[in-house]
């Protein structure tokens, strides 16, 4: 055991520099997923609001997380791969080469429900009363929507934001199997060469980048979310039967996907 | 480049009895942890009700245990455990705590007040009160947490195939070895199709089990 722990430490020692040193790894995964992040919230985030502020997309935001939730991860990178050669294919200036695309396609696909569906839920939420006390002062439509009820909705927006990050960064491991670099890269080539010490460095730098993820964006959301807004720091204050969210009409969702 | 096929249905077809093993795979992967995840979770509702300061600290670890990327707590166990179902099983059984727990001290939380204290009037001692009124009004609060956690495991178990489990997941790694895209949506489109069967079964046997929920939509 302590050998092991020797071992470990080791390979944290040697296998910093380089393409294949961890520093490169954890870029290369922060850079797919990061990417993956920023087209979802760029494509859910307006759209999802746009439907909340219009009060539709009820059953969109239910199916989204239902199907969401249904979709194993592994399938989703796994066809990701056909789908991106195609699109190559149909596309010749797409580069599909270097697992870059699928993995991104995948973990695209895998941000948006948590994001679409919490935005929803927030722009939903708003008060009603609220809304009608900005209209009756004179606001229109698209300053309810950016003044009113985006503040408001903020706290939701974010956790969703979260949500996606965490799982995003937890997926993105898997795309060593479609070919991309990554810190899956240890976790897979250790299963491989059946290597438990480069295993359980992959498994500790992925963990380590989920947490640090996870409370980064966070962070980030508490800073951005109006001090009134701003939800308690610790998840401990919440009564525990706060967290459950009964969805009409579908299954009863978490609004997230097990990484 | 030559034109991929999406779907081989010969190859589908000649692959019935494999693909009808996969799927009894999967299951039994499912099937298993949510038995123990269900039987662990209850244990730990029962703590939680019985002493409330620890459902703060209970809630808190089965949160950390859910946060763990999956396959990263694989890689942790592969070491100490092998290439095994009991890996498999011990991240499966580990991701549906938070949930199931959750939703039991909730559903049990939930119960009317007013009910318990006329049910205690009529004699009812703690562990009547809890077999017969406690657990059978939480019911569907409680099997709302056993859909989602099925649901989540069954697309969980996909990812098993990395450590030589995987049912379903089989094909797909597979499919991306052997560079056959037919295996891939095979293995994704049938796992999705076991969840949502899985789910619709369970609103299903849920029914009998509280008729008072379908009188009440009646009325």
């Amino acid at each position: 055991m302590i050998d092991y722990f020797g071992d470990l430490v080791r390979w944290f020692g040697e296998n910093w520099a380089g393409e294949a040193g961890y520093l490169h790894r954890t870029w290369e995964h922060v850079t797919v997923s990061g990417t993956a992040l920023v087209l979802a919230v760029a494509i859910a985030v307006p759209l999802a609001a746009w439907l909340g502020h219009r009060g539709r997309g009820g059953l969109a935001a239910v199916s989204v997380v239902n199907i969401g939730q249904a979709l194993p991860s592994f399938g989703i990178v796994a066809l990701a791969l056909p789908f991106t050669i195609r699109l190559a294919d149909a596309l010749p200036f797409i580069d599909s080469g270097l697992g870059f695309l699928p993995t991104l396609v995948a973990l695209f696909a895998l941000a948006l429900p948590p994001v679409f569906s919490n935005t929803h839920a927030g722009f939903r939420g708003v008060d009603p009363e609220v809304v009608e006390a900005a209209r009756g002062m004179g606001m229109g439509g698209r300053r309810v929507l950016a003044a009113v009820e985006l503040p408001l909705a903020a706290p939701l927006i974010f956790e969703g934001i979260r949500v996606a990050a965490i799982q995003v960064v937890a997926t993105a491991p898997l795309g060593a199997l479609v070919g991309y670099g990554g810190l899956g890269q240890y976790i897979i080539h250790g299963f491989a060469t059946r290597d438990s010490v480069e295993i359980t460095a992959g498994a500790l730098l992925v963990v380590l980048l989920a947490l640090v993820t996870g409370s980064a964006v966070g962070r980030l959301g508490r800073l951005l979310i109006p001090p009134p807004l701003r939800p308690a720091p610790k998840p401990g204050n919440i009564p525990p039967g706060q967290h459950v969210v009964p969805v009409r009409g579908g299954s009863a969702s978490p609004l997230s996907t097990k990484p | 480049m030559i034109a991929r096929t999406l779907i081989d249905w010969g190859w589908i077809l000649d692959h019935l009895d494999e693909i009808r093993d996969r799927v009894g795979e999967h299951l039994l992967l499912t099937g298993i942890a949510l038995g123990v995840g269900l039987a662990i979770a209850t244990g730990l509702a029962l703590i939680g009700l019985r002493f409330p300061g620890t459902i703060a600290p209970i809630t808190w670890a089965t949160s950390a245990l859910y946060t763990i990327p999956s396959l990263a707590l694989f890689a942790f166990l592969v070491p100490i455990t092998g290439l095994t179902v009991l890996t498999a099983e011990i991240g499966l059984v580990s991701y549906t705590l938070l949930i199931l727990f959750r939703n039991i001290v909730a559903g049990i939380q939930g119960v009317d007040p007013a009910v318990l204290e006329a049910a205690r009037g009529m004699g009812y001692g703690r562990r009547r009160l809890l077999l017969e009124i406690e657990i059978p009004l939480a019911l569907p609060v409680i099997l709302a947490g056993v859909r989602i956690a099925a649901v989540t495991t069954v697309g969980l178990v996909t990812i098993t195939a990395l450590i030589g489990q995987g049912g379903l997941g089989y094909f797909i790694l597979d499919g991306l070895r052997r560079d056959f895209d037919t295996e891939i949506v095979l293995g994704t489109f049938v796992s999705v199709i076991l969840a949502v069967t899985l789910d619709f079964t369970l609103v299903l046997a849920g029914r009998p089990l509280t008729p008072w929920a379908r009188r009440k939509a009646a009325a």
